[in-house]
């Protein structure tokens, strides 16, 4: 255990200390069956119902390899630049836990099917490459729930419950090398990896990278040494990070706790430890003394796997516009600077944009509309913008209805938060709402002027600037148009015509 | 029928239930009978499944009425080992870990043999996870050698060659990882093969060492065990080590039974100092039938054969603590200690402590331990070479000789306590069988006569390259045939234990 809670602030951290951080990150592969098995991989089913002898390891049961899977990391090994194994082995991880069906995980060991790659990762005006140690393919273990106790950990639970679903599930880890020579922009360059890793295998069509649903997951190696040393420091492994800020969260705390340590005159010890989503923080996880020996040997159910050239090469040539080069094209095709566009890559926001001009919108409103009112709802609702309850098509409409003038962009604010609320389609809402601007306000505009006309004297008090005593002209214009007006709107278009020059810009007729 | 049923072969049983002599009902009924009569003191059994296998053979003889076409084994019994899995019958592996466990699917061996029309007549005794050459690890208790029920039947397929040669089954499956079929048939007097590995699926068959456990017949003749072997083997795509390759002709192979011509390579380092000399005698008496019969016979030199067991004895373990990891209380079988005090790391120790023998536990640790880090290229990788120098010698061997003979065993039928607490002892029973386990060729034991010290039977081994089964079958019946001839009788009729 460290003996110090005491952090030393990031950026005095960064005077003294050079960080070296290194990111494993598992991806789980979009197949439709297991790894070794027909099991479906299907999330959120009923706890243990797709299931077979095969990922429970059932006594006798054998696996046989999944050619997508295979098929899979070497798309994945390939746009990461790495060498393609000619033959490999899987191998057996030995280690007792009850959600490892076999208690041993098939993983690759010394033999991995691919390595030796990079992928350059854009922080603010700079481009890291980041080295690729290794991609391997094994199996997910199954998922166990902990019931009781205070900390949802096993220790001090009342009872586990174990879901197998995830068992078997493929697998991708992609390792990199040690990353040196940083800086302060560790967590920056952290976070970028895990983003230009995930963006990369979304366009391989591989994955669709659910980081909530745990289909991707990153452990966060960070070390510090002294400035100018010369030498690394002891590091440590933050677990199961799963989500691009938490990455970055997790690399700046390690830093700072790290540099306490190291301040205090103390070793930092080499250690897996745990992040806490909701403070921000690491504590130690399995100490040295329970140091696993996983045993490995060659797997002896399966048969070495051995991707002829021709396949590979029939792989590499059907690889996607790897996203480094889509995006120098959206940025060109878009006319963005580039703090821009990797403030776009930043917020997640480069697909969903893409979708968007994709769909027929301009390139700047698109932008504007994710970045600005939809970023503000993400961050309200604390989701990713790509889990907003939203497509880039109806986005693309919103901005298709404000240029056109049918909105304003306050009504269009309206709209998109109705499609949130999941009245409907921005038509729908428009529709059922009557919140178009244009068409049907000359006819509103009309039945507010034939109400004024009837009531003269209640026109006469609002006028004097009673705006309370507007409502049984709203009342006679809801009555007039069936109801089917909106009653604010209709309030604001009364006030509208009897304060002179005072109408609000936001929401005067438009044409 | 003039003669008793259960002292047909599988062949005659065959022909006479297709000439409608007999019904599968009859034929499972007598032997389900047999086994009432004689099991209590064989003890060949872990369960039989009285009243799945008439249903079984009611069905068969249904198909029949009916016209349907059906294979040479429908209607005939089959005891299958206690470790392929069955639908309906528990599968133990003969320890008490597994005790009640139900699988809920069928091994394609059980599947197949299902499919054939085989009547499963119940699950055979063993080695606990098929580790020991004698049956005395089981957890329910030994079986016993129709020979002289004092002794054992050999092993871990004990129970399968005990059945054969008490008449309880024509046929028996078994699995054979460093001559679990090969040595308790030769000493049981009857025929065991081991296929080559891949040829026979392991899918639904509990594993002890992956790389080397491979299913196979016994059975009372060559022919039998041929029949058997065509029925169970070919490729499953559910097994990634299963050879896709036809099978090979082994039931014409053994038909044929000849060896005129044939070059027979003698292997020296499987004879002399250790060997019975009473087996060292039929085995030169065996050789020298085959010179008669026209083959000609070579010495051959398999320099690395006598690292064969300490490799074996490295691998076999290193894979099993691997696959008895599973065995932890979460999913299936023993749960030991769980009175709610604990947590579930105990009682997985718990459970293992109980729940597995003293065998079992020595070679769960000493493959823990040859699998560690600091140790694995010292022993695992080690033995690994040596598997490849073994591999190495074969090939040499078979360069010169088209098929190898040793003794299948050093010694006959041992007494039951006799090697119980001497492991090294009892891990010489497998020394002539686990060459051809580590290289995966295929291999036969076949009855060559009677010791004369001990008048207990010896075995004849017969090896031949991989995907060459049919070769050896061709030499065994050629030698069964000649034996039978000169014997006036199937050697099994002289045994004399029940």
């Amino acid at each position: 255990m460290t003996t110090t809670d005491t952090l030393v602030p990031f950026a005095e951290a960064m005077e003294r200390y050079e960080p070296v951080i290194g990111l494993e990150t598992h991806v789980e592969l979009g197949t439709r069956t297991k790894m070794f098995c027909g099991c479906t991989t299907i999330f959120g089913a009923e706890p243990n119902t797709q299931v077979c002898p095969v990922c429970l390891g059932l006594p006798g049961s054998l696996p046989v390899v999944n050619r997508v899977a295979i098929e899979y990391t070497i798309r994945i090994g390939l746009a990461l630049n790495c060498t393609i194994a000619t033959w490999c082995r899987f191998a057996r991880k030995n280690y007792f836990y009850p959600d490892m069906p076999k208690n041993f995980q098939i993983s690759q060991y010394d033999e991995p099917l691919c390595t030796n790659g990079w992928l350059d990762v854009p922080v603010a005006e700079r481009t890291f490459r980041v080295g690729i140690e290794r991609v391997h393919l094994e199996e997910d273990t199954g998922k166990s729930q902990h019931v009781g106790g205070a900390t949802g950990r096993i220790h001090g639970a009342e009872y586990s419950l174990v879901d197998y679903n995830r068992a078997g599930i493929p697998l991708v880890e992609i390792v990199t090398k040690p990353v040196e020579g940083t800086g302060a922009a560790a967590p920056e360059v952290a976070r970028a990896y895990v983003t230009e890793l995930r963006d990369l295998v979304r366009a391989l069509g591989v994955s669709d990278v659910r980081m909530e649903e745990g289909s991707l997951r990153s452990d966060v190696n960070v070390s510090l040494a002294p400035r100018g040393s010369g030498y690394w420091g002891k590091r440590t492994e933050t677990k199961n990070v799963n989500s691009l800020r938490s990455v970055e969260r997790a690399v700046r705390f390690e830093i700072e706790r790290q540099a306490a340590v190291l301040d205090a005159g103390e070793r930092v010890i080499q250690e897996t430890r745990h992040f806490h989503e909701d403070t921000g923080t690491t504590t130690s996880g399995r100490s040295k003394e329970e140091a696993q020996d996983y045993r490995y040997f060659p797997e002896p159910d399966l048969v070495p796997v051995a991707p002829p050239a021709d396949w590979v090469a029939q792989i590499r040539a059907a690889l996607p516009e790897a996203p480094t080069a889509r995006r120098a094209r959206l940025q060109a095709e878009w006319g963005l600077r580039d703090a821009e566009m990797t403030a776009l890559s930043n917020a997640g926001a480069l697909d969903l944009v893409a979708e968007t001009v994709a769909a027929g919108a301009p390139p700047s409103d698109a932008r504007k509309w994710w970045l600005g009112e939809l970023a503000r709802r993400a961050n309200d609702a604390g989701l990713e913008l790509a889990d907003l309850a939203i497509t880039p098509a109806q986005v693309a409409r919103v901005a298709e209805l404000v240029s056109s003038g049918v909105l304003n962009d306050r009504l269009a604010r309206d709209v998109i938060d109705a499609v949130l609320a999941g009245e409907g389609t921005p038509d729908e809402v428009v529709a059922a709402r009557g919140l178009a601007v244009v068409s049907d306000e000359g006819a509103l505009i009309a039945a507010v002027d034939e109400a004024i006309a009837a009531h003269p004297d209640i026109a006469a008090r609002v006028r004097e600037g009673k705006g309370a005593a507007a409502g049984p002209l709203v009342g006679a214009v809801m009555r007039a148009t069936g109801g089917k007006a909106d009653a604010a709107r209709v309030r604001q278009l009364i006030l509208d015509r009897l304060s002179w020059g005072q109408a609000d810009g936001g929401t005067t007729i438009t044409g | 029928m003039t003669r008793e049923l259960t002292r047909m072969t599988a062949a005659e049983l065959s022909a006479a239930l297709a000439a409608g002599q007999v019904s599968a009902v009859e034929v499972t009924r007598a032997h389900l009978d047999r086994i009432a009569a004689v099991d209590d003191r064989v003890h060949a059994f872990l369960h039989v499944a009285a009243d799945s296998a008439l249903a079984q053979a009611a069905d068969v003889d249904e198909s029949r009425r009916a016209g349907e076409e059906l294979g040479p084994l429908a209607g005939v019994p089959v005891a299958v080992k206690d470790l392929f899995t069955t639908i309906g019958m528990p599968t133990t592996c003969g320890s008490r870990i597994l005790a009640g466990w139900h699988p809920p699917y069928d091994a394609t061996i059980t599947r197949r043999l299902k499919q054939a029309g085989a009547v499963i007549v119940g699950k055979t005794n063993m080695d606990e996870f098929a580790m020991g050459s004698s049956t005395e690890n089981s957890a329910f208790g030994p079986s016993r050698n129709p020979w002289d029920l004092d002794r054992v039947p050999g092993g871990s397929s004990g129970g399968s060659s005990a059945a054969v040669a008490a008449y309880e089954a024509p046929l028996a499956i078994g699995t054979d990882t460093g001559g679990s079929i090969r040595q308790p048939a030769a000493v049981c007097g009857i025929v065991g093969t081991k296929p080559t590995y891949g040829g026979s699926s392991r899918y639904g068959v509990v594993a002890f060492a992956s790389s080397l456990d491979t299913p196979g017949p016994l059975a009372r003749t060559v022919l039998d065990a041929a029949l058997l072997h065509e029925a169970m083997s070919g490729h499953d795509p559910c097994d990634s080590t299963s050879i896709d390759a036809p099978v090979p002709p082994v039931v014409a192979a053994a038909r044929e039974g000849d060896v005129s011509g044939m070059r027979i390579g003698v292997v020296t380092e499987l004879g002399g100092d250790g060997y019975q000399p009473g087996v060292l005698s039929r085995f030169a008496e065996a050789v020298e039938l085959l010179e008669s019969l026209g083959a000609k016979v070579t010495e051959v030199s398999c320099p690395h054969f006598r690292y064969a067991l300490p490799a074996y004895y490295l691998i076999a373990p290193s894979e099993c603590s691997s696959n008895l990891a599973r065995f932890d209380a979460m999913r299936y079988g023993l749960r030991a200690g769980d009175d709610g005090t604990r947590d579930a790391e105990e009682v997985m120790a718990l459970t293992r402590a109980e729940g597995f023998g003293a065998e079992v536990k020595r070679r769960v640790i000493l493959g823990t331990y040859a699998l560690s880090s600091g140790y694995y290229d010292a022993y695992y990788g080690k033995a690994q070479q040596v598997r490849t120098l073994i591999i190495r010698d074969f090939d040499a061997a078979f360069g010169q000789a088209d098929v190898l003979v040793s003794p299948s065993t050093p010694t006959t039928a041992f007494g039951i306590g006799e090697r119980a607490d001497d492991p090294m002892a009892m891990y010489l029973a497998d020394l002539c069988t686990i060459p051809s386990d580590l290289a995966g060729n295929a291999a036969i034991s076949v009855p060559c006569g009677l010791a004369p010290e001990d008048a207990l039977p010896v075995g004849l081994q017969v090896m031949a390259p991989a995907l060459a089964d049919d070769r050896m079958y061709r030499v065994a019946a050629a030698a069964e045939a000649a034996f039978t001839d000169r014997w006036g009788q199937p050697l099994l009729a002289q045994a004399k234990g029940l």
